[in-house]
């Protein structure tokens, strides 16, 4: 089995926390994983992305080949849309509906939103007012990889949640219990 | 035990278990990651691993090879045009040969990236005629650490160690060794003046080190040929390249994996010799496609990134090589209809910003005036909002081409450059403008750190106005100024005051970098609560 999955988002989103979290606990399954990220100069809010490969079996490219992705994670819509190409056509997309407007020629925000509906499998939601009403307004990226979290099926959402564990475990267990309860509600919004 | 790691952290690990006494290196795209996983690191911190930044490369490399001299394993890092930077010594350290294990990483950019050209490292080894290794994958970049450093000791030569972006930032679970010692003082007792009379033998021996080269790469773990059945097409795959191929065809193709160089002409030929054809599948440039093409006759057909079968231009990808291959597109989505770019700015609160800002207005009042940039997050100010910048060519080349505008007549002719620039290569151009009293205005746009790559140390900090005046800048024509919104009154006058003096004058504004200034807070958030 092997899952292919593309984090994206606006530099400083906090997309390489998602994919920290998910490496643990791929590591932990005793996958095999790639991971290709971006550094340097489009980590100044430009569009930024994060190739994760996820397989019982070996990996060879550290990239993703067009139409191969299972599962593209989003922390802003337009962005959810960079990477259609690269979308399996039975691939899903999880997305935050709230854009991030940092440019002067951001898309029309009902077309895009029109056109991110017209694909076959689209869950999107805003991430960061579901992270603020669970009292953790930086939890937002958790709140996104809950809701993920389904469909990533080579790993399951207990072995997330334990993942969430072990990489806040430094910062004590108020953040693990944030984050935890982030991630919940996302899973929970996923469902619906 | 395996650990999960990004490239650049399996070559740090893999050179601190390799018993390294010292890395050194500017920080560059990407590289960088090396020597911060070394800075951090609990055994080199213990060790006395020598760690601390360098001020460009070329002091890197000498201070490499001087470690090396010594006795000691050393390794130099650097982005791609760092080698360009440290090419003098580079070149020669072949000619010298070394006493310790010397290493020369150098991380190459393809599809630029982070970068201004997509030149290709291996290219040097070929000119300096020295090994290069350059791993397919995480494991091979750790494992590769130990070997080069046992065949440069063996062979008396540096060798270059060869990664791209994808290598570089790619994380993957790496099976880590033990930790080796590291090689005692031991002072070489070989010749290195390089007078001619020396440098014409010494470069006699090193010619007569090239079969060794070659058999050292024909016997390599690294390179092996994988027969997939009787195939008529071969494809030689070198470092990355090989994975794409793999992820393509599996195990049914005849592949030459290439990971280290030079590369033997007797392998090549008796694998052209098996095959109608060869398909050349390596990131970067076509080295290995015209180096090849020597050796196997000019009408064997050879295809690659020469004969458009792949791309001249950007890296490789799974896509660009399964259509070298033959393979048809799987299904796929197009392009979204809503969507644009979104290039990377100046952080919201930058300080750079307020420079911009403040030349913006007060060049509007001059028709002909041209600013010229230079590397880091500044060069940002090209972009709009700002359009500030008419060159960015290279480290510390705002100086310079601002000093030669201005000798053919251009006024106002500007500099901006940053604090970790002007040292690595701004400095020498100030004192030829001062020497020539050329007419130029110089920003040096200080932050207190090398912005651009992440925050790391930069070289001149606290030393800024010594240094401008030391290279003869006049006193009153060195000013610094706050580059904040609020003091926009006062930047804007000095512009002017300083653009319109006929000489070498040099502005420096000064704030730190909001991401730095933002981690320092937090870190001294964090010694309070202690």
């Amino acid at each position: 089995m092997k899952k292919d999955i593309i984090l994206c988002g606006v530099g400083g989103q906090g997309i390489l926390s998602i994919a920290t979290v998910i490496g643990e606990a791929a590591t932990e399954a005793g996958l095999n994983l790639k991971q290709a990220e971006v550094h340097g100069m489009s980590q100044r809010g430009g569009d930024v992305q994060s190739n994760l490969r996820l397989s019982t079996e070996p990996i060879y490219s550290d990239l993703i080949p067009q139409g191969g992705t299972d599962v593209v994670i989003s922390m802003e819509p337009m962005e959810a849309l960079r990477y259609l190409p690269y979308l399996a056509k039975t691939g899903t997309i999880v997305t935050s509906s709230k854009p991030f407007v940092n440019i002067p020629n951001y898309p029309d925000e009902a077309a895009l939103m029109a056109e991110l509906d017209s694909m076959p499998s689209v869950v999107k939601l805003d991430i960061e007012s579901v992270a603020k009403d669970a009292g953790n307004a930086r939890g937002a990226n958790m709140v996104l990889l809950g809701m993920a979290a389904p469909f990533i099926e080579i790993l399951t959402v207990e072995q997330l949640r334990r993942a969430i564990s072990v990489i806040f475990a430094r910062k004590g267990e108020a953040v693990v219990e944030a984050n935890l309860k982030a991630f919940d509600c996302g899973v929970e919004a996923s469902k619906k | 035990m395996k650990q999960l790691l990004l490239g650049d952290e399996a070559i740090a690990l893999g050179a601190i278990n390799a018993g390294l006494s010292g890395v050194y290196a500017y920080p560059g795209t990407p590289s960088t990651e090396i020597t911060e996983f070394i800075q951090t690191n609990k055994v080199a911190r213990e060790r006395g691993i020598h760690s601390r930044w360098c001020t460009n490369e070329k002091t890197a490399m000498e201070a490499a090879l001087g470690m090396s001299y010594a006795g000691k394993r050393a390794l130099v890092c650097m982005k791609h045009v760092g080698m360009n930077v440290c090419a003098d010594a580079f070149v020669n350290s072949a000619i010298t040969g070394v006493n310790g294990g010397l290493i020369v990483l150098a991380a190459d950019d393809p599809s630029m990236h982070s970068s201004q050209n997509e030149q290709d490292s291996r290219f040097y080894g070929k000119f300096a005629l020295i090994p290069v290794f350059e791993p397919s994958n995480q494991q091979e970049a750790y494992d590769m650490v130990a070997s080069a450093f046992e065949l440069s000791e063996r062979m008396k030569t540096p060798v270059l160690l060869r990664i791209v972006t994808r290598l570089a930032h790619s994380r993957a679970a790496v099976e880590v060794g033990e930790l080796g010692n590291e090689n005692s003082l031991n002072p070489s007792i070989d010749q290195w003046v390089l007078l001619p009379g020396i440098a014409r033998k010494k470069y006699v021996d090193l010619l007569g080190k090239q079969t060794d080269f070659e058999k050292a790469s024909e016997t390599s773990v690294y390179n092996r040929l994988e027969k997939g059945g009787q195939q008529r097409l071969g494809i030689i795959a070198c470092g990355i390249g090989y994975n794409y191929v793999k992820e393509n065809v599996g195990d049914n193709a005849d592949i030459l994996k290439v990971s280290q160089y030079p590369l033997s002409p007797k392998v090549i030929k008796a694998f052209a010799a098996e095959h109608e054809s060869i398909l050349v599948v390596e990131d970067g440039q076509p080295v290995v496609e015209e180096t090849i093409a020597g050796m196997v006759g000019a009408d064997y057909p050879i295809k690659g990134r020469l004969t458009g079968d792949l791309p001249r231009t950007g890296e490789l990808t799974p896509d660009c090589v399964a259509k070298a291959l033959g393979l048809p597109a799987g299904p796929a989505f197009d392009n979204a209809k809503n969507l644009a770019g979104r290039p990377p700015q100046l952080c919201q609160g930058c300080g750079h910003r307020d420079v911009y800002t403040a030349l913006n207005q007060v060049l509007a009042e001059y028709p002909d005036y041209r600013v010229f940039g230079d590397i880091g997050c500044y060069t940002l100010g090209a972009l709009p909002p700002f359009k500030a910048l008419s060159s960015c060519v290279d480290m510390g080349a705002s100086i310079t081409m601002a000093k030669g505008a201005a000798d053919a007549g251009l006024f106002p002719s500007v500099a901006i450059i940053g604090d970790s620039t002007f040292t690595h290569s701004g400095m020498t151009g100030l004192l030829d403008a001062v020497n020539d009293k050329s007419n130029i205005t110089v920003v040096i746009s200080d932050n207190l750190t090398t912005g651009m790559t992440g925050g790391q140390d930069s070289a001149g900090t606290n030393k800024f106005e010594a240094i401008c005046l030391g290279l003869g800048v006049e006193p009153e024509h060195v000013r610094v100024v706050v580059p904040l919104p609020k003091n926009m009154p006062e930047i804007t006058r000095i512009l002017k005051e300083e653009i319109e003096y006929n000489g070498v004058s040099v502005i420096i504004p000064r704030r730190e970098c909001i991401q730095t200034a933002a981690r320092h807070a937090r870190e001294r958030a964090k010694e309070t609560k202690k």
